[in-house]
């Protein structure tokens, strides 16, 4: 019994798993501390957890050069989960900095919101660097009760709580057909390791024509595609994006769909690779199917904040177009869409944080005329995030969607870059709405109530300067996600 | 002679029924009920998995799929009793203050 | 023998799910979940797998249901009155799809031909439970440890949404 000790220990290898190791560490830190701080004040914990994203970044940085392995397989710190660790970093970096004026605005300052972040911000990691079903899958479930949590967090609120139960709901249900479909899959291959599945699969090719292996993976990418929001798995996003918390909002639609995504691409290319003609096929009609999808109905939105939910379904839509590719450009395309999104998105919300009053009923169109020239510099900030997230060459938008789009045509599926494209051109419309309301038409207001708060405003600026680096010297960056592939 | 299938097929007959209770139901907590069959059906899919492949591993993931669940249902309870306190009720169809 | 015990907590696990989904009141629907629980144990020891029939009982009929009784009890549900189900017709086109779904490619497909090295003689001579262990704080520690965080969260979930005064 007692050599079980000794083996036990030797699988350990605490450096595959330092930065979510650090995350929850401070996590668990912060949840103590928050006793004895004053109630009513949040700011002393925001710094900590930002403290706390700092040496994460270091930790992680670290495993760039020199990949780790460890637990008997079951997590990967390579490259892949590096560069996908850094995604997480800024999502939920960005985030805590413009939350602690909006909690303190809407009259909800709870401690508790920063630890659940960072928690979240862990399970993202372990989505993100798992080679095993059960850690992609409990990395998942960290994630997504987290963010139950956080959508329902603002208990007075009719929107919030709606949000947080139909994001609770919708969500068990797909992790019903998720863990489903890993039974399914491990019925046909013996093991739950990706890697181990995908060879099994191979040296044994009538294992790939069994219905087994076909319905485990229908159910598998069930599950996957409505945490990444794409559709006909798509109804909950407008209304979840909508009700829940604005900072909550900007970290669901960079962070975890970057995790899914991201943990999505590892299960079918490394496990499910003997498949490759079923998922392209299936993933085609879908990436076309959520683009359109996604733009039509963002045409007629009002609200700010649902039609970011609807272009944010767009998105997810172009970057599964990276994930039919299936090449190199695609894949690595895909990462760095993620990462141009992240300073995209997150930047248009830290805006839409600013310019909202308590209780968040002016954030329409209307609400916005004439906000260009109010308050100049939030308006400059705006319309360098919608111009990137048109994909307007020289922005961030531009370059991911330029090599997703690559991906694809080298791949062979021109009719693919033609509809992506072709969705591009259609959402420039209700992008270039909100332009337009902002500085061609007369303000209603004087928007008086808006400060430049020094936590949001870092963001934004963090923001402008990642979309203009990854958008003008996109090649670095780019080489990096490359080299983070695993094939 | 009892044979893995019979299992799978069992656990395939409750996963659908779960499924169509999740999907036809209008109270939430019945709703999660629902759920909880579909994981059970899963948990069954598991272990009669495991016995016939002579692993552990499934069983093991049976473990956490139970701690997952009670988790939820923790967390699912939380934010039912919350919107019930706003709103008097958890029919489903009261969820519809947002809208297209 | 055996084969007429399988068919019988078979047809009893269906039915008491066939009243979970269609029971009027909630409360109803938990009892009979609890049956099927009770149905899944009965199977677990059957496939040579004591140890989690004793879990599922403790964790799933113990406390889950448990919990999700008292919240029945304090949100105080009645039985529903107007119709009880929404969408019927998609429910039941979703519903046959995935039952159609799995019994084909269920039947028609076939589990790997994999004899691993658990079989049922040496879960008999080892005990299950030492098996399980081994397995869980040797080849599968991390996943346990993240359940550990899982845990966390859900605790200071439950205790954010549901205090009266945060």
């Amino acid at each position: 019994m007692d050599n079980l000790m000794q083996i036990a220990m030797q699988n350990v290898n605490y450096g595959s798993i330092m930065p979510s190791l650090v995350l929850c560490i401070f996590g668990m830190a912060l949840l103590l501390i928050n006793v004895f701080l004053p109630r009513g004040k949040t700011t002393p914990a925001s710094w900590i957890a930002l403290i706390g994203l700092v040496v994460t970044a270091v930790f992680a940085a670290r495993g760039w050069g020199d990949p780790q392995f460890g637990f008997a397989g079951h997590v990967a710190l390579d490259k892949f989960a590096s560069f996908s660790n850094i995604i997480f970093l800024f999502s939920a970096g960005l985030t805590i900095l413009m939350s602690d004026e909006y909690l303190q605005r809407e009259g909800y300052p709870i401690g508790e919101y920063y630890p659940l972040i960072l928690f979240a911000t862990a399970g993202a990691m372990w989505m993100a660097s798992g080679t095993d079903m059960m850690t992609i899958f409990l990395g998942l479930e960290v994630l997504s009760i987290s963010l139950y949590i956080l959508a329902g967090m603002f208990r007075g609120q009719l929107r919030s709580n709606e949000a947080g139960l139909k994001y609770f709901l919708l969500g068990a249900f797909s992790t019903g057909f998720l863990v489903y479909g890993i039974a399914l899959i491990y019925g046909v291959s013996g093991t739950t390791n990706v890697a181990d599945i995908g060879m099994y699969l191979k040296s044994h090719p009538a294992m790939l024509g069994n219905p087994m292996t076909i319905a485990g993976m229908l159910l598998i990418s069930v599950g996957f595609l409505f945490k990444i929001g794409a559709a006909p798995f798509h109804m909950w996003a407008p209304d979840v994006y909508q009700g829940a918390p604005t900072p909550i909002t900007a970290f669901m639609s960079a962070g975890p769909k970057a995790a899914a995504l991201v943990a999505f691409v590892r299960i079918l290319i490394l496990g499910l690779d003997g498949l490759q003609g079923d998922w392209t096929s299936l993933l085609w009609v879908l990436a076309v199917l959520t683009m359109t999808v996604g733009n039509i109905i963002a045409i007629n939105q009002t609200n700010i904040k649902r039609m970011l939910a609807y272009s944010s379904i767009s998105h997810a839509g172009y970057a599964l177009v990276g994930l039919v590719a299936a090449n190199q450009i695609g894949v690595s395309g895909i990462l760095f869409y993620m990462l141009a999104y992240t300073f995209m998105n997150l930047g248009a919300f830290a805006v839409l944080v600013l310019a909202g009053k308590k209780g968040e009923e002016n954030l329409t169109l209307e609400g916005f005329a004439g906000f260009g020239f109010k308050r100049p510099f939030l308006g400059v900030a705006m319309s360098i995030f919608l111009i990137s997230l048109m994909g307007i060459p020289t922005t961030a938008g531009f370059a991911g969607k330029f090599y997703i789009f690559a991906g694809a045509i080298k791949a062979g599926y021109i009719w693919l870059a033609v509809l992506g494209v072709l969705n591009s051109a259609v959402s420039l419309y209700y992008y270039l709405r909100v332009m337009v309301y902002m500085y061609f038409k007369e303000p209603a207001e004087d928007y008086g109530w808006v400060t430049l708060h020094a936590g949001a405003v870092i963001s934004i600026i963090i923001s402008v300067v990642g979309v203009f680096y990854l958008g003008l010297i996109p090649g670095k960056v780019m080489e990096m996600a490359r080299m983070a592939l695993f094939f | 002679m009892i044979t893995v299938n019979h299992y799978l097929v069992v656990s395939a007959i409750l996963f659908s029924l779960g499924t169509f209770g999740v999907l036809t139901r209008r109270n939430a907590i019945v709703i999660f009920m629902c759920i909880e069959l579909m994981l059970n059906a899963v948990n069954l899919t598991f272990i009669a998995l495991s016995n016939h492949l002579g692993n552990m591993d499934g069983q093991v993931f049976v473990f956490f799929v139970m701690t997952v669940a009670a988790a939820e249902a923790a967390v699912g309870l939380a934010l039912m009793i919350s919107f019930f306190r706003n709103r008097e009720s958890i029919e489903v169809d009261d969820i519809s203050l947002l809208k297209w | 023998m055996q084969v007429l015990f399988f068919y019988l907590v078979a047809f009893v696990a269906v039915a008491s799910g066939l009243l979970v989904v269609t029971c009027k009141s909630p409360v109803n629907s938990a009892l009979a979940l609890v049956n099927t629980f009770f149905c899944l144990a009965i199977f677990y020891v059957m496939l040579h797998a004591p140890f989690m029939a004793a879990i599922q009982i403790m964790v799933y009929a113990g406390a889950i249901m448990v919990l999700i009784l008292f919240v029945i009890m304090l949100l105080n549900l009645g039985v529903e009155t107007m119709k009880k189900t929404t969408h019927t017709v998609w429910g039941i086109v979703a519903g046959s799809l995935v039952m159609m779904l799995t019994f084909f490619f269920i039947k028609r497909g076939q589990p790997a031909n994999i004899s691993g090295p658990i079989t049922n003689e040496v879960v008999e001579s080892v005990g299950h439970t030492q098996l399980i262990g081994k397995h869980i704080f040797v080849d599968f520690l991390l996943p346990f440890e993240i359940t550990s965080i899982l845990l966390l969260v859900a605790i200071v979930g439950a205790v954010i949404l549901a205090k009266k005064e945060v």
